[in-house]
Protein backbone atom coordinates (compact mmCIF):
# COMPACT_ATOMS: atom_id res chain seq x y z
CA UNK A 1 0.00 0.00 0.00
CA UNK A 2 1.68 3.42 -0.89
CA UNK A 3 1.98 5.66 1.30
CA UNK A 4 4.52 8.07 1.53
CA UNK A 5 4.32 10.90 -0.97
CA UNK A 6 7.35 9.59 -2.96
CA UNK A 7 5.50 6.30 -3.49
CA UNK A 8 2.54 7.65 -4.63
CA UNK A 9 4.04 10.06 -7.06
CA UNK A 10 6.81 7.61 -8.51
CA UNK A 11 5.15 6.12 -11.38
CA UNK A 12 3.75 9.30 -12.56
CA UNK A 13 7.23 10.46 -12.35
CA UNK A 14 8.62 7.33 -14.19
CA UNK A 15 5.62 7.82 -17.03
CA UNK A 16 6.35 11.34 -17.24
CA UNK A 17 10.52 10.72 -17.80
CA UNK A 18 9.25 7.88 -19.99
CA UNK A 19 6.56 10.65 -22.31
CA UNK A 20 9.27 12.75 -23.00
CA UNK A 21 12.14 9.85 -23.67
CA UNK A 22 9.95 8.35 -26.36
CA UNK A 23 9.27 11.74 -27.38
CA UNK A 24 12.36 13.09 -27.99
CA UNK A 25 13.47 9.45 -29.18
CA UNK A 26 10.85 9.47 -31.97
CA UNK A 27 12.19 12.84 -33.21
CA UNK A 28 15.50 12.25 -32.68
CA UNK A 29 15.60 9.07 -34.34
CA UNK A 30 13.18 10.21 -37.26
CA UNK A 31 16.08 12.94 -38.09
CA UNK A 32 18.78 10.62 -37.96
CA UNK A 33 17.39 7.90 -39.83
CA UNK A 34 15.77 9.80 -42.51
CA UNK A 35 17.93 11.80 -45.52
CA UNK A 36 18.05 15.08 -46.15
CA UNK A 37 18.46 16.64 -49.48
CA UNK A 38 17.08 20.39 -48.63
CA UNK A 39 16.68 22.95 -51.92
CA UNK A 40 15.03 26.54 -51.91
CA UNK A 41 11.38 25.43 -52.71
CA UNK A 42 11.22 23.08 -49.59
CA UNK A 43 12.10 25.44 -48.10
CA UNK A 44 9.52 27.93 -48.35
CA UNK A 45 5.96 27.83 -46.62
CA UNK A 46 3.57 25.53 -48.18
CA UNK A 47 0.87 27.46 -49.22
CA UNK A 48 -0.42 24.47 -52.13
CA UNK A 49 2.38 24.87 -54.90
CA UNK A 50 1.66 28.72 -55.26
CA UNK A 51 4.81 31.54 -54.40
CA UNK A 52 4.32 32.33 -50.66
CA UNK A 53 2.32 35.56 -50.45
CA UNK A 54 3.63 37.56 -47.89
CA UNK A 55 4.71 36.75 -43.97
CA UNK A 56 2.04 34.56 -42.01
CA UNK A 57 2.27 36.87 -38.77
CA UNK A 58 -0.32 38.38 -39.82
CA UNK A 59 -3.12 40.40 -37.81
CA UNK A 60 -5.70 37.51 -36.49
CA UNK A 61 -9.57 38.11 -35.04
CA UNK A 62 -9.80 39.77 -31.66
CA UNK A 63 -12.30 37.25 -30.94
CA UNK A 64 -9.28 34.67 -30.20
CA UNK A 65 -8.15 37.41 -27.53
CA UNK A 66 -11.92 37.53 -26.00
CA UNK A 67 -12.20 33.85 -26.09
CA UNK A 68 -8.69 33.30 -24.03
CA UNK A 69 -9.75 36.09 -21.45
CA UNK A 70 -13.26 34.44 -20.99
CA UNK A 71 -12.10 30.69 -20.52
CA UNK A 72 -9.55 32.47 -17.68
CA UNK A 73 -12.58 34.04 -15.96
CA UNK A 74 -15.19 30.55 -16.02
CA UNK A 75 -12.42 28.01 -15.74
CA UNK A 76 -11.19 29.97 -12.56
CA UNK A 77 -15.16 29.40 -11.62
CA UNK A 78 -14.78 25.67 -12.57
CA UNK A 79 -12.22 25.61 -10.49
CA UNK A 80 -14.05 27.02 -7.49
CA UNK A 81 -16.56 23.98 -7.86
CA UNK A 82 -13.62 21.02 -7.29
CA UNK A 83 -13.34 21.45 -3.65
CA UNK A 84 -16.79 22.34 -3.14
CA UNK A 85 -17.96 18.57 -4.67
CA UNK A 86 -15.38 17.10 -2.64
CA UNK A 87 -17.48 17.93 0.59
CA UNK A 88 -20.61 18.51 -0.83
CA UNK A 89 -22.28 15.25 1.31
CA UNK A 90 -20.82 16.74 4.46
CA UNK A 91 -22.67 20.19 3.99
CA UNK A 92 -25.67 19.38 1.90
CA UNK A 93 -28.37 21.83 1.16
CA UNK A 94 -26.58 25.39 2.51
CA UNK A 95 -23.55 24.41 0.23
CA UNK A 96 -26.07 24.12 -2.59
CA UNK A 97 -27.79 27.07 -1.95
CA UNK A 98 -24.42 29.16 -1.61
CA UNK A 99 -22.63 27.69 -4.88
CA UNK A 100 -26.14 28.76 -6.23
CA UNK A 101 -26.03 32.35 -5.11
CA UNK A 102 -22.23 32.16 -6.98
CA UNK A 103 -23.08 30.43 -10.25
CA UNK A 104 -25.59 33.08 -10.59
CA UNK A 105 -23.62 36.33 -10.29
CA UNK A 106 -20.85 34.27 -12.47
CA UNK A 107 -23.90 33.58 -15.15
CA UNK A 108 -25.00 37.26 -15.14
CA UNK A 109 -21.91 38.39 -16.27
CA UNK A 110 -21.91 35.77 -18.98
CA UNK A 111 -25.42 36.66 -20.47
CA UNK A 112 -23.67 40.25 -20.33
CA UNK A 113 -21.15 39.16 -23.03
CA UNK A 114 -23.75 37.03 -24.50
CA UNK A 115 -26.00 40.23 -25.56
CA UNK A 116 -22.92 42.06 -26.25
CA UNK A 117 -22.35 39.81 -29.26
CA UNK A 118 -18.36 38.36 -27.82
CA UNK A 119 -19.79 34.86 -28.36
CA UNK A 120 -21.24 35.50 -32.08
CA UNK A 121 -18.92 34.51 -34.19
CA UNK A 122 -20.58 34.69 -37.86
CA UNK A 123 -19.93 37.52 -39.95
CA UNK A 124 -22.14 40.29 -38.68
CA UNK A 125 -22.62 40.58 -35.28
CA UNK A 126 -25.58 41.43 -33.38
CA UNK A 127 -24.44 44.91 -32.67
CA UNK A 128 -24.13 46.01 -36.33
CA UNK A 129 -27.25 44.04 -36.91
CA UNK A 130 -29.41 46.49 -34.77
CA UNK B 1 12.19 -0.37 -2.09
CA UNK B 2 10.08 -3.72 -3.16
CA UNK B 3 7.37 -0.97 -3.65
CA UNK B 4 9.34 0.72 -5.71
CA UNK B 5 10.35 -2.22 -8.08
CA UNK B 6 6.95 -3.29 -8.40
CA UNK B 7 5.89 0.12 -10.12
CA UNK B 8 8.90 -0.04 -12.20
CA UNK B 9 7.90 -3.52 -13.67
CA UNK B 10 4.02 -2.37 -13.62
CA UNK B 11 5.07 1.41 -15.63
CA UNK B 12 6.88 -1.19 -17.93
CA UNK B 13 3.91 -3.11 -18.70
CA UNK B 14 1.71 -0.72 -19.02
CA UNK B 15 3.68 1.67 -21.22
CA UNK B 16 4.13 -1.51 -23.66
CA UNK B 17 0.32 -2.55 -23.77
CA UNK B 18 -0.33 1.42 -24.02
CA UNK B 19 1.97 2.32 -27.12
CA UNK B 20 0.71 -1.19 -28.75
CA UNK B 21 -2.75 -0.04 -28.25
CA UNK B 22 -1.97 2.83 -30.02
CA UNK B 23 -0.36 1.58 -32.77
CA UNK B 24 -3.08 -0.77 -33.26
CA UNK B 25 -6.28 1.64 -32.78
CA UNK B 26 -4.71 3.75 -36.22
CA UNK B 27 -5.41 0.02 -37.67
CA UNK B 28 -8.48 -0.62 -36.33
CA UNK B 29 -9.98 3.13 -37.09
CA UNK B 30 -8.71 2.28 -40.64
CA UNK B 31 -10.26 -0.73 -40.94
CA UNK B 32 -14.10 0.28 -38.98
CA UNK B 33 -13.71 3.23 -41.25
CA UNK B 34 -13.35 1.11 -44.60
CA UNK B 35 -16.41 -1.44 -43.66
CA UNK B 36 -18.67 1.27 -42.57
CA UNK B 37 -17.58 2.49 -46.70
CA UNK B 38 -17.73 -0.65 -47.92
CA UNK B 39 -14.05 -1.26 -48.52
CA UNK B 40 -11.71 -3.36 -46.89
CA UNK B 41 -9.07 -1.43 -45.81
CA UNK B 42 -5.43 -2.39 -44.88
CA UNK B 43 -4.94 -5.91 -46.22
CA UNK B 44 -2.05 -6.27 -47.64
CA UNK B 45 0.93 -6.76 -44.87
CA UNK B 46 0.27 -9.67 -43.01
CA UNK B 47 -2.84 -11.37 -42.55
CA UNK B 48 -5.28 -8.62 -42.82
CA UNK B 49 -3.54 -6.18 -42.68
CA UNK B 50 -2.29 -6.98 -39.05
CA UNK B 51 1.54 -6.12 -39.69
CA UNK B 52 0.46 -2.58 -41.00
CA UNK B 53 1.05 -0.13 -37.44
CA UNK B 54 5.01 -2.07 -38.02
CA UNK B 55 5.56 -1.01 -41.53
CA UNK B 56 3.81 2.52 -40.55
CA UNK B 57 6.45 3.22 -37.85
CA UNK B 58 9.30 2.19 -40.07
CA UNK B 59 8.21 4.21 -43.17
CA UNK B 60 7.76 7.29 -40.77
CA UNK B 61 11.03 7.14 -39.21
CA UNK B 62 12.72 6.59 -42.44
CA UNK B 63 11.59 9.59 -44.06
CA UNK B 64 13.19 12.50 -44.90
CA UNK B 65 13.15 14.54 -41.96
CA UNK B 66 12.62 18.23 -43.45
CA UNK B 67 12.83 21.20 -40.74
CA UNK B 68 12.31 24.34 -43.22
CA UNK B 69 13.90 27.63 -42.87
CA UNK B 70 11.23 29.57 -41.69
CA UNK B 71 10.23 28.26 -38.98
CA UNK B 72 11.10 29.14 -35.23
CA UNK B 73 13.09 26.01 -34.67
CA UNK B 74 13.21 25.23 -31.45
CA UNK B 75 9.24 25.54 -30.59
CA UNK B 76 8.73 23.92 -33.99
CA UNK B 77 10.75 21.41 -32.65
CA UNK B 78 9.56 21.60 -28.79
CA UNK B 79 5.89 21.72 -30.16
CA UNK B 80 5.51 17.70 -30.77
CA UNK B 81 7.40 16.37 -27.31
CA UNK B 82 5.62 18.56 -25.29
CA UNK B 83 2.38 17.35 -27.21
CA UNK B 84 3.38 13.58 -27.13
CA UNK B 85 4.51 13.55 -23.47
CA UNK B 86 1.82 15.49 -21.92
CA UNK B 87 -0.42 12.66 -23.71
CA UNK B 88 1.18 9.81 -21.63
CA UNK B 89 1.56 11.46 -18.83
CA UNK B 90 -1.87 11.07 -17.84
CA UNK B 91 -2.25 7.45 -18.25
CA UNK B 92 -0.78 6.87 -15.23
CA UNK B 93 -3.43 7.85 -12.83
CA UNK B 94 -6.00 5.43 -14.30
CA UNK B 95 -7.02 2.42 -12.38
CA UNK B 96 -7.58 -0.72 -14.22
CA UNK B 97 -9.10 -2.82 -11.63
CA UNK B 98 -9.18 -3.57 -7.91
CA UNK B 99 -6.88 -4.64 -5.59
CA UNK B 100 -5.53 -7.95 -6.52
CA UNK B 101 -3.19 -10.79 -5.58
CA UNK B 102 -0.18 -11.75 -7.91
CA UNK B 103 -0.68 -15.68 -8.99
CA UNK B 104 1.67 -17.89 -7.17
CA UNK B 105 2.97 -14.99 -4.98
CA UNK B 106 1.67 -13.44 -1.88
CA UNK B 107 2.42 -10.08 -3.31
CA UNK B 108 -0.40 -7.46 -3.41
CA UNK B 109 -1.17 -4.49 -5.80
CA UNK B 110 -3.67 -2.45 -7.41
CA UNK B 111 -4.46 -2.60 -11.33
CA UNK B 112 -3.51 0.81 -12.15
CA UNK B 113 0.17 2.60 -11.87
CA UNK B 114 -1.14 5.38 -9.31
CA UNK B 115 -3.90 6.70 -6.88
CA UNK B 116 -3.45 10.09 -6.37
CA UNK B 117 -6.34 11.89 -4.31
CA UNK B 118 -6.25 14.63 -6.92
CA UNK B 119 -6.50 12.09 -9.92
CA UNK B 120 -9.20 13.79 -12.03
CA UNK B 121 -7.38 16.76 -12.02
CA UNK B 122 -4.31 14.81 -13.81
CA UNK B 123 -5.62 14.24 -17.09
CA UNK B 124 -7.34 17.65 -17.80
CA UNK B 125 -4.24 19.26 -16.33
CA UNK B 126 -2.57 17.49 -18.90
CA UNK B 127 -4.81 18.36 -21.54
CA UNK B 128 -4.69 22.24 -20.78
CA UNK B 129 -0.92 21.84 -21.06
CA UNK B 130 -1.51 19.78 -24.87
CA UNK B 131 -3.51 23.01 -25.90
CA UNK B 132 0.74 24.70 -26.23
CA UNK B 133 1.69 21.68 -28.50
CA UNK B 134 -1.30 22.46 -31.09
CA UNK B 135 -0.49 26.07 -30.62
CA UNK B 136 3.20 26.47 -30.47
CA UNK B 137 3.09 23.96 -33.69
CA UNK B 138 0.57 26.60 -36.01
CA UNK B 139 2.90 29.43 -34.66
CA UNK B 140 6.23 28.77 -35.05
CA UNK B 141 6.01 26.92 -38.81
CA UNK B 142 5.17 30.57 -39.80
CA UNK B 143 3.23 29.16 -42.55
CA UNK B 144 -0.89 31.14 -42.85
CA UNK B 145 -2.57 27.70 -42.68
CA UNK B 146 -0.41 26.21 -39.83
CA UNK B 147 -1.31 29.60 -37.80
CA UNK B 148 -4.86 29.90 -38.53
CA UNK B 149 -5.12 26.13 -37.39
CA UNK B 150 -3.41 26.95 -34.35
CA UNK B 151 -5.55 29.70 -33.45
CA UNK B 152 -8.73 27.71 -34.07
CA UNK B 153 -7.19 24.55 -32.05
CA UNK B 154 -6.38 26.54 -29.21
CA UNK B 155 -9.43 28.40 -29.25
CA UNK B 156 -11.34 25.39 -29.84
CA UNK B 157 -9.94 23.35 -26.91
CA UNK B 158 -10.02 26.25 -24.36
CA UNK B 159 -13.44 26.40 -24.90
CA UNK B 160 -14.72 23.04 -24.83
CA UNK B 161 -12.61 22.50 -21.94
CA UNK B 162 -15.16 24.40 -19.75
CA UNK B 163 -18.47 22.51 -20.58
CA UNK B 164 -16.21 19.09 -19.63
CA UNK B 165 -14.67 20.35 -16.38
CA UNK B 166 -18.32 21.32 -15.15
CA UNK B 167 -19.59 17.76 -16.66
CA UNK B 168 -16.90 16.26 -14.35
CA UNK B 169 -18.06 17.73 -11.25
CA UNK B 170 -22.10 16.22 -11.74
CA UNK B 171 -20.41 12.29 -10.61
CA UNK B 172 -18.13 13.79 -8.58
CA UNK B 173 -20.73 15.40 -6.40
CA UNK B 174 -22.20 12.60 -6.10
CA UNK B 175 -19.19 10.25 -4.90
CA UNK B 176 -17.36 13.20 -3.40
CA UNK B 177 -13.80 12.80 -3.82
CA UNK B 178 -11.46 12.86 -6.69
CA UNK B 179 -9.66 9.89 -6.43
CA UNK B 180 -10.27 7.47 -9.21
CA UNK B 181 -10.19 4.45 -7.06
CA UNK B 182 -12.79 5.99 -4.93
CA UNK B 183 -15.01 7.43 -7.88
CA UNK B 184 -15.47 3.67 -8.62
CA UNK B 185 -15.47 1.66 -5.08
CA UNK B 186 -18.65 4.13 -4.58
CA UNK B 187 -19.86 2.86 -7.69
CA UNK B 188 -19.76 -0.74 -6.06
CA UNK B 189 -23.01 -1.23 -4.98
CA UNK B 190 -25.54 -3.54 -6.41
CA UNK B 191 -28.82 -1.65 -6.30
CA UNK B 192 -32.65 -3.06 -6.90
CA UNK B 193 -30.84 -6.57 -6.98
CA UNK B 194 -29.66 -6.56 -10.30
CA UNK B 195 -27.84 -3.32 -11.44
CA UNK B 196 -24.49 -1.90 -10.07
CA UNK B 197 -24.89 1.81 -9.36
CA UNK B 198 -22.87 2.91 -12.08
CA UNK B 199 -23.06 6.71 -11.92
CA UNK B 200 -25.38 7.12 -14.77
CA UNK B 201 -28.42 4.73 -13.47
CA UNK B 202 -27.94 7.08 -10.50
CA UNK B 203 -30.08 10.26 -9.49
CA UNK B 204 -32.91 9.58 -12.23
CA UNK B 205 -30.73 9.39 -15.51
CA UNK B 206 -29.62 12.89 -14.81
CA UNK B 207 -25.80 12.22 -15.01
CA UNK B 208 -26.83 10.42 -17.90
CA UNK B 209 -26.73 14.27 -19.75
CA UNK B 210 -23.63 15.10 -17.95
CA UNK B 211 -22.12 12.10 -19.60
CA UNK B 212 -23.06 12.81 -23.52
CA UNK B 213 -21.98 16.86 -22.98
CA UNK B 214 -18.48 14.89 -21.35
CA UNK B 215 -18.33 12.63 -24.05
CA UNK B 216 -18.93 15.75 -26.78
CA UNK B 217 -16.78 17.59 -24.88
CA UNK B 218 -13.81 15.08 -25.77
CA UNK B 219 -14.45 15.13 -29.54
CA UNK B 220 -13.57 18.75 -29.02
CA UNK B 221 -11.12 18.76 -26.79
CA UNK B 222 -8.97 15.57 -29.00
CA UNK B 223 -10.08 17.62 -32.24
CA UNK B 224 -11.63 15.22 -33.85
CA UNK B 225 -14.84 14.57 -36.45
CA UNK B 226 -17.20 16.85 -35.89
CA UNK B 227 -14.70 19.17 -34.48
CA UNK B 228 -11.84 18.82 -36.57
CA UNK B 229 -11.76 22.31 -37.59
CA UNK B 230 -7.78 22.92 -36.32
CA UNK B 231 -7.19 20.45 -39.05
CA UNK B 232 -10.02 20.56 -42.29
CA UNK B 233 -8.48 19.88 -44.74
CA UNK B 234 -10.45 21.38 -47.43
CA UNK B 235 -10.04 24.72 -45.92
CA UNK B 236 -6.42 24.70 -44.23
CA UNK B 237 -4.26 21.53 -45.95
CA UNK B 238 -3.66 20.09 -43.05
CA UNK B 239 -3.90 22.48 -40.52
CA UNK B 240 -1.02 23.14 -37.59
CA UNK B 241 1.06 20.06 -38.77
CA UNK B 242 1.15 21.64 -42.17
CA UNK B 243 4.99 21.74 -42.37
CA UNK B 244 5.86 18.80 -40.13
CA UNK B 245 7.36 16.03 -41.35
CA UNK B 246 8.19 11.90 -40.85
CA UNK B 247 8.30 11.42 -36.99
CA UNK B 248 7.31 14.99 -35.43
CA UNK B 249 4.27 14.68 -37.71
CA UNK B 250 3.47 11.24 -36.58
CA UNK B 251 4.27 12.39 -33.13
CA UNK B 252 0.80 14.88 -33.36
CA UNK B 253 -0.94 11.30 -34.17
CA UNK B 254 0.28 9.68 -31.35
CA UNK B 255 -0.62 12.44 -29.16
CA UNK B 256 -4.09 12.71 -30.43
CA UNK B 257 -4.73 8.80 -30.10
CA UNK B 258 -2.99 8.79 -26.64
CA UNK B 259 -5.32 11.53 -25.59
CA UNK B 260 -8.25 9.39 -26.95
CA UNK B 261 -7.37 6.46 -25.33
CA UNK B 262 -7.11 8.50 -21.37
CA UNK B 263 -10.24 10.57 -21.63
CA UNK B 264 -12.46 7.22 -22.80
CA UNK B 265 -10.82 5.75 -19.54
CA UNK B 266 -11.81 9.16 -17.47
CA UNK B 267 -15.41 8.49 -18.93
CA UNK B 268 -15.37 4.72 -17.84
CA UNK B 269 -14.71 5.62 -14.63
CA UNK B 270 -16.62 8.91 -13.86
CA UNK B 271 -19.67 7.45 -15.56
CA UNK B 272 -19.84 3.79 -16.88
CA UNK B 273 -18.63 1.97 -13.50
CA UNK B 274 -15.06 1.38 -14.35
CA UNK B 275 -14.00 -1.96 -14.16
CA UNK B 276 -17.75 -3.08 -12.79
CA UNK B 277 -19.80 -5.31 -14.54
CA UNK B 278 -23.56 -3.73 -15.29
CA UNK B 279 -24.87 -6.36 -12.85
CA UNK B 280 -23.83 -9.11 -10.70
CA UNK B 281 -23.32 -12.60 -11.23
CA UNK B 282 -21.83 -12.56 -14.93
CA UNK B 283 -18.14 -13.83 -14.30
CA UNK B 284 -18.74 -16.30 -16.78
CA UNK B 285 -19.19 -13.93 -19.94
CA UNK B 286 -15.67 -12.36 -20.68
CA UNK B 287 -14.18 -16.18 -21.20
CA UNK B 288 -17.80 -16.82 -22.95
CA UNK B 289 -16.60 -14.17 -25.76
CA UNK B 290 -13.65 -14.97 -26.51
CA UNK B 291 -14.34 -18.41 -26.36
CA UNK B 292 -17.34 -17.94 -28.53
CA UNK B 293 -15.26 -15.56 -31.07
CA UNK B 294 -12.70 -18.17 -31.52
CA UNK B 295 -15.19 -20.64 -32.28
CA UNK B 296 -16.39 -18.67 -35.09
CA UNK B 297 -12.81 -18.23 -36.10
CA UNK B 298 -12.41 -22.03 -36.11
CA UNK B 299 -15.40 -22.46 -38.44
CA UNK B 300 -14.90 -19.96 -40.76
CA UNK B 301 -11.14 -21.13 -40.89
CA UNK B 302 -11.73 -24.82 -41.44
CA UNK B 303 -15.64 -25.05 -42.70
CA UNK B 304 -16.87 -21.88 -43.94
CA UNK B 305 -13.89 -20.80 -45.87
CA UNK B 306 -14.66 -17.63 -47.56
CA UNK B 307 -10.95 -16.79 -48.83
CA UNK B 308 -8.02 -19.20 -49.45
CA UNK B 309 -6.00 -16.77 -47.77
CA UNK B 310 -7.73 -17.54 -44.43
CA UNK B 311 -6.88 -20.70 -44.15
CA UNK B 312 -3.75 -20.14 -41.69
CA UNK B 313 -4.56 -16.55 -39.80
CA UNK B 314 -8.56 -17.59 -39.51
CA UNK B 315 -7.57 -21.09 -36.96
CA UNK B 316 -4.57 -19.60 -35.08
CA UNK B 317 -6.64 -16.64 -34.51
CA UNK B 318 -9.57 -18.87 -33.43
CA UNK B 319 -7.01 -21.08 -31.41
CA UNK B 320 -5.72 -17.64 -29.54
CA UNK B 321 -8.82 -16.61 -28.74
CA UNK B 322 -9.61 -19.90 -27.56
CA UNK B 323 -6.85 -20.41 -25.66
CA UNK B 324 -7.69 -16.61 -23.93
CA UNK B 325 -11.13 -17.35 -23.26
CA UNK B 326 -9.93 -20.62 -21.14
CA UNK B 327 -7.30 -18.02 -19.40
CA UNK B 328 -10.62 -16.21 -18.19
CA UNK B 329 -12.21 -19.42 -16.43
CA UNK B 330 -9.31 -20.25 -14.30
CA UNK B 331 -9.93 -19.41 -10.75
CA UNK B 332 -6.19 -17.68 -10.06
CA UNK B 333 -6.30 -15.47 -13.08
CA UNK B 334 -10.43 -14.48 -12.55
CA UNK B 335 -10.03 -11.57 -10.22
CA UNK B 336 -7.47 -10.12 -12.83
CA UNK B 337 -8.89 -11.07 -16.41
CA UNK B 338 -12.70 -10.20 -15.00
CA UNK B 339 -12.11 -6.44 -14.38
CA UNK B 340 -9.80 -5.83 -17.01
CA UNK B 341 -12.27 -7.21 -19.50
CA UNK B 342 -15.27 -5.04 -18.85
CA UNK B 343 -12.71 -2.24 -18.00
CA UNK B 344 -11.17 -2.25 -21.28
CA UNK B 345 -14.28 -3.36 -23.17
CA UNK B 346 -16.16 0.12 -22.11
CA UNK B 347 -12.93 1.70 -23.47
CA UNK B 348 -12.90 -0.02 -26.55
CA UNK B 349 -16.94 0.53 -27.22
CA UNK B 350 -16.08 4.38 -26.10
CA UNK B 351 -13.28 4.45 -28.74
CA UNK B 352 -15.34 2.56 -31.24
CA UNK B 353 -18.08 5.48 -30.66
CA UNK B 354 -15.15 7.72 -31.72
CA UNK B 355 -14.51 5.78 -35.13
CA UNK B 356 -17.90 5.41 -35.84
CA UNK B 357 -19.14 9.26 -35.39
CA UNK B 358 -16.09 10.18 -37.80
CA UNK B 359 -17.22 7.91 -40.26
CA UNK B 360 -20.75 9.28 -40.14
CA UNK B 361 -20.85 12.64 -39.33
CA UNK B 362 -19.60 16.08 -41.41
CA UNK B 363 -17.42 18.61 -40.33
CA UNK B 364 -19.27 21.81 -38.39
CA UNK B 365 -18.88 25.54 -39.40
CA UNK B 366 -16.68 27.71 -37.06
CA UNK B 367 -18.94 29.90 -35.80
CA UNK B 368 -21.60 27.30 -35.49
CA UNK B 369 -18.65 25.33 -33.20
CA UNK B 370 -17.82 27.97 -31.19
CA UNK B 371 -21.70 29.20 -30.40
CA UNK B 372 -22.35 25.55 -29.69
CA UNK B 373 -19.61 25.35 -26.78
CA UNK B 374 -20.91 28.29 -25.20
CA UNK B 375 -24.62 28.66 -25.97
CA UNK B 376 -25.53 25.54 -25.52
CA UNK B 377 -22.96 23.22 -23.80
CA UNK B 378 -21.98 25.78 -21.27
CA UNK B 379 -25.15 26.41 -19.83
CA UNK B 380 -26.57 23.14 -20.06
CA UNK B 381 -23.43 21.83 -18.36
CA UNK B 382 -24.23 24.18 -15.52
CA UNK B 383 -27.96 23.33 -15.26
CA UNK B 384 -27.02 19.62 -15.45
CA UNK B 385 -24.63 20.33 -12.52
CA UNK B 386 -26.99 21.92 -10.34
CA UNK B 387 -30.04 19.46 -10.61
CA UNK B 388 -27.94 16.83 -9.84
CA UNK B 389 -27.16 18.53 -6.90
CA UNK B 390 -30.42 19.53 -5.54
CA UNK B 391 -30.87 15.87 -6.33
CA UNK B 392 -27.78 14.89 -3.94
CA UNK B 393 -28.37 17.24 -1.06
CA UNK B 394 -32.31 16.30 -0.77
CA UNK B 395 -31.43 12.39 -0.98
CA UNK B 396 -28.29 12.47 0.07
Amino acid sequence: MPTTPLEVYFPVLVQALLGVGLALGLVGASSLLGKKLKNKIKDSPYECGMAPQGSAEERFSVKFYLVAMLFILFDIEAVFLYPWVVVYKDLGMIAFVEMAIFVILILSGFFYIWKKGVLDWSQISRIQRK
Amino acid sequence: MDFLLLSLIKTGLVAFVFLTALAYLQWIERKVIAHVQVRVGPNRVGPHGLLQPLTDTIKLLTKEDLIPAHVNKFFYLLAPVIGVAMALISISVIPFGPKITVPFTSIETYLGLTDLNIGVLVPLACSGIGVYAVALAGWSSNNKYALLGGLRASAQMVSYELPLAVAIAAPLLMHNSLSMREIVESQNVVKWGFLYNWSIFSYFGIPFVAFIIFLICAFAETNRIPFDLPEAENELVAGFHTEYSSMKFAAFFMAEYANMTTICCLAVILFLGGWLPPTPGLDWVPGAVFFASGVLMLYHGTVNLARARDRISLPLFGVIFCGIGVLHWIPVLMPITTPLFWFLSKTLFLLFLYIWVRATLPRFRYDQLMHFAWGWMFPVSIGTLFATGLLVAVWK
